[in-house]
């Protein structure tokens, strides 16, 4: 089929009096909505455009992204699954010190000191931490990710999720439930006393079970069951954690121990409707570590933020980050807290929009749009144009309610300079004050300074390959 | 806390509504004027924990598959008031589906993902030059055609789209040269002409648009009229879309001849072409406007002879005034093409004439585009058109300039080109008449266009030659009568 053998349809982007003039001929004619991009410098855009590495670099970042998979192999403390010194806190987000940490950071931080004993008192913990008597390195930087604050400890045990087709590994810490819990800032002695009932017997209960298994849970189906049951993985992961549930049970129920520890483990996690988040954050991660480095590849590779700023990397610019003051989220508020008790953006979890889930899969999880007040209708659009902003479809991931259409998946940083929209993100709401817990959840979106920065420096590359 | 007033606390089972939903009825209702704390939800431990932060605790043991309405208000009124809503807001049931929103497609990317059919795809650009490579390259990518009408684009970015397009096998037309034929579509400025066996590459526009005009007047029909871009013959393009063009056209079943119409290209270039041409087995005819080619009009003549086709007698109208003696030429002009070609033929009359384009760099115009003596004006040259209309859009420019002309007080003879067709102004007469009348000078103009298109090319001559301007179908006629007046007033 050449352009000369019938007449062909017509996409007109620009001067709406051509395509008048195409359709008072009878033409096929379907209208791009163009406007100039907001921020992005016209050099940059066609620096990229034009990169010839491009095209096959993001065809081979997808296609990784598509064949990971996620098995989960076994439960460990951090200390020994990450070589994790002493003394070190992993934490969401790109890099950041106690001076410019946030509240809930801050809050989790003291938590975590008081929960390993380096402090015995509030005080002490923030003493200890500003004296820079702890070390704070991202978990992005250790196979890793931690929902909301992201702080995980030495002693904290986690979840081991392995690639069985890479071979990548990919952890996470245990969800603590909901309300005043250690991930959104809060450190009280309830909070404390469930971390050590989690790291004493839940943790061991599940290494038990795990490493029981005949054939290691496969994570990535579940996640894809999900968005055939009303979840999108990210603020919703109601069916996702009974699933989990139910694969679990048979190995919880035969590990040896106390039979009130095994009660208490299956009435954990189900009363916890977010437990499968911590399985479906690193089953993400997998998918987005196997893209690696690929000179001249636009995909976005992580989004994360530690409640200040906002960072992403590219798969072109492998490890560096991009960062811009984190969003405050925008959505419904637990009991008589307000906006006002909002901290800013916060959480390694945005890894599930990276991967193409959450608030990309709005339209899979209609509930979740009404944190702002929308409709289904809402949900619906707002898929469709995170399919504007990605470079693929994961046939893996589908959308019941869009024909089973995959997942928009692979954000691409010349697609978001080019549109104009930002990623759409489904989050918790954390207080603003250390030591708060949740306040909320809601959406948001990430800064378009990082995505600015990101598309310059890919840019930069781009010419100097050409 | 916030509960000094009065205080409403349920329980109620058989009732469950998802957690936002209850969070949202929280918040509305907590937003009525005296309600002061608000907390409709689920009686989970949690949530009977938060009721009990804000005063509201129910008496008694609660379960979870309980719905704990709290509600806290300033006075009797305003809590039965708040009641009221949260039972309403329970009650009500959102619309199951609303109207499908529509999201804009905001690339051309997105654009021809959305098409469903099988047949060719085509994306017609205009978005400024500096954008138009992004939107292009999403096109090559998804095997799409291409049509930069944009003004402005890089040469670097048109030479690396149309090596794109070579290799993904679709074609880059334009830009800077926004008129084409495909399958009988006209695409940016192009006329209605009816469909025949010539096939037209053009890195020209207007000349383009001139060609094939003559032939339709011939009764000759166009297969297809390619715009390869005002560029494509230069030295820096190397005629990429030129020589893909010729290729496709050889292998179209409804194309026996090719036309091949530019302005003066680089010697190399159409050298090149020349062998490209020599190799296809489709005859090409060039009408490469140069000193010592015939002109457009002439090589339209030739073809017709190859075809055996009889040349006619090219539509004229009306009859203008004699010039004056000492007049000069002041040519204004929408298409650089014809403003060339009309150099091109009037240089070895009246010798050097002086232009935004000149045939010599020496004879180039300042930037207010007004000298005394022998003049021609490409209106529609990039530099003139940055931030404005094309001048076949929009006659302000020309309008400008010809009331400098005539109350200069200079003696002259006007040669101005008219151009009909789809995205050109749709009644050009209109503003020209009056001006012309106003001039008070000797008008001829060159009318390009077809009865069928949108203008109607006889009621826009009748009209200009009813304000005493001699009107020809042929720049090249038009351009010779021009010249006859001044000979006659020497």
């Amino acid at each position: 089929m050449t352009l000369l053998d019938s007449p062909p349809a017509v996409v007109a982007a620009g001067v709406d009096v051509f395509s008048a003039a195409l359709r008072a001929q009878g033409a096929d004619v379907h209208d791009v909505d163009w406007r100039p991009p907001p921020s992005a410098d016209p050099a940059d855009l066609a620096a990229l455009a034009l990169d010839r590495r491009r095209a096959a670099a993001n065809r081979t970042a997808v296609e990784r992204v598509m064949a990971a998979g996620s098995h989960l192999v076994d439960v460990r403390p951090a200390r020994d699954v990450l070589g994790l010194p002493d003394r070190t806190l992993l934490h969401a987000g790109p890099p950041i010190g106690w001076a410019d940490a946030s509240g809930p950071l801050r809050g989790a931080l003291v938590g975590a000191c008081l929960f390993e004993g380096w402090a015995s008192t509030a005080e002490e913990a923030e003493r200890l931490l500003a004296s820079g008597g702890v070390a704070l390195d991202p978990c992005h930087h250790h196979s890793a990710v931690g929902p909301m604050a992201g702080v995980t400890s030495p002693s904290m045990w986690l979840w081991c999720l392995q690639d069985p087709v890479g071979g990548g590994r990919a952890h996470c810490n245990l969800n603590e439930g909901l309300g005043k819990v250690l991930r959104m800032g809060a450190f009280g002695e309830e909070v404390l006393d469930r971390l050590r009932w989690m790291r004493d017997v839940l943790g061991p209960v599940l290494q038990a079970a795990v490493r029981s298994m005949p054939e290691p849970l496969d994570v990535r189906a579940v996640l894809a069951q999900m968005l055939q049951m009303g979840d999108e993985g990210h603020n919703r992961n109601r069916a996702g954690s009974l699933m989990t549930l139910r694969e679990l049970s048979p190995a919880v129920v035969a590990v040896d121990a106390p039979s009130s520890d095994v009660a208490a483990v299956l009435r954990f996690i189900g009363g916890n409707e977010h437990f499968f988040l911590n399985l479906g954050m690193p089953t993400a991660k997998l998918a987005m570590d196997a893209v690696g480095h690929v000179p001249g590849s636009t995909m976005v590779t992580v989004m994360s933020r530690n409640g200040t700023e906002f960072g992403i990397r590219t798969a072109g610019t492998g490890d560096r980050w991009f960062t811009g003051p984190a969003n405050t989220p925008v959505g419904l508020y637990l009991g008589d807290f307000g906006p006002d008790d909002a901290n800013p953006d916060i959480g390694d979890s945005a890894i599930m929009e990276t991967y193409g889930v959450g608030g990309f899969c709005m339209a899979a999880a209609p509930a979740i749009v009404r944190f702002v007040g929308g409709s289904v209708p809402d949900a619906l659009a707002t898929t469709e144009r995170m399919y504007q902003l990605t470079l693929a479809e994961n046939p893996a991931m589908q959308v019941p309610v869009l024909g089973f259409r995959g997942a928009p998946t692979g954000i691409d940083v010349l697609a978001v300079a080019r549109t104009g929209w930002l990623p759409q993100i489904n989050t918790g709401m954390a207080g603003r004050v250390a030591g708060t817990g949740q306040v909320g959840a809601g959406l948001v979106q990430p800064p378009r300074e990082c995505f600015d920065a990101a598309l310059a420096a890919l840019a930069r590359e781009a010419r100097a390959a050409a | 806390m916030t509960t000094t007033g009065v205080r409403h606390v349920s329980l109620r089972s058989g009732v469950y509504a998802d957690s936002v939903r209850l969070m949202q009825v929280s918040r509305d209702v907590g937003a009525r004027d005296g309600v002061t704390a608000v907390l409709v939800a689920m009686a989970t431990p949690l949530n009977l924990e938060l009721a009990a932060g804000m005063g509201l605790a129910p008496d008694g043991g609660a379960s979870p598959d309980q719905l704990l309405v709290a509600v806290a208000a300033a006075d009797d009124g305003a809590l039965a008031g708040a009641v009221a809503a949260v039972d309403a807001a329970l009650a009500a049931r959102e619309r199951a589906t609303g109207p499908a929103q529509t999201v804009p497609l905001r690339t051309v990317g997105a654009g021809l993902d959305a098409l469903d059919g099988d047949g060719p795809a085509l994306a017609v650009i205009s978005v400024p030059g500096p954008y138009a490579v992004a939107e292009a390259t999403d096109a090559i990518a998804a095997g799409a055609s291409v049509l930069v009408f944009s003004d402005g684009v890089p040469v670097e970015h048109e030479v690396a789209l149309k090596r794109a397009a070579h290799d993904a096998g679709v074609l880059v037309m334009g830009p800077d040269c926004g008129t084409a034929i495909v399958s009988g579509l006209a695409l940016g400025f192009a006329n209605v002409v009816r469909r025949g066996p010539v096939g037209i590459v053009a890195a020209s526009g207007t000349g383009a648009q001139q060609v094939s005009c003559l032939l339709d007047a011939a009764g000759v029909g166009v297969s297809h009229l390619i715009g390869v871009g005002g560029r494509d013959l230069s030295e820096a393009v190397g005629g990429l879309a030129t020589l893909d063009a010729l290729v496709l056209l050889d292998a179209d079943p409804a194309t026996e001849r090719v036309l091949l119409v530019s302005k003066p290209p680089a010697p190399s270039v159409a050298a090149r072409v020349a062998e490209a041409a020599g190799r296809l087995s489709v005859p090409v005819r060039s009408a490469a406007l140069s000193p010592d080619s015939p002109d457009l009009t002439a090589a339209v003549e030739a073809l017709l002879a190859d075809l055996g086709v009889a040349v006619p007698e090219w539509p004229s109208r009306g009859a203008t005034r004699p010039a004056a003696r000492g007049a000069v030429l002041k040519g204004l002009y929408a298409g650089g093409t014809l403003a060339d070609e009309a150099m091109l033929l009037a240089a070895p009359r009246l010798g050097d004439i002086r232009s935004n384009t000149p045939l010599r760099p020496e004879l180039h115009l300042g930037t207010d585009l007004s000298a005394p003596g022998h003049l021609v004006v490409d209106l529609g040259d990039d530099a003139l058109t940055v931030g404005r209309p094309h001048p076949m859009i929009d006659p302000t420019l020309r309008l400008e300039a010809l009331t400098r002309i005539a109350t200069s007080g200079e003696p002259a003879v006007l040669l101005l080109d008219v151009v009909l067709g789809h995205g050109a102004d749709p009644d050009p007469a209109a503003t020209l008449v009056p001006a012309i009348e106003a001039a008070g000078l000797p008008a001829v103009v060159a009318l390009v266009g077809t009865e069928a298109d949108p203008q109607g090319w006889s009621r826009q001559a009748d009209a200009l030659a009813a304000a005493g301007a001699a009107v020809h179908a042929s720049n090249a006629r038009a351009t010779r009568h021009a010249l006859d007046l001044l000979g006659a007033a020497r």
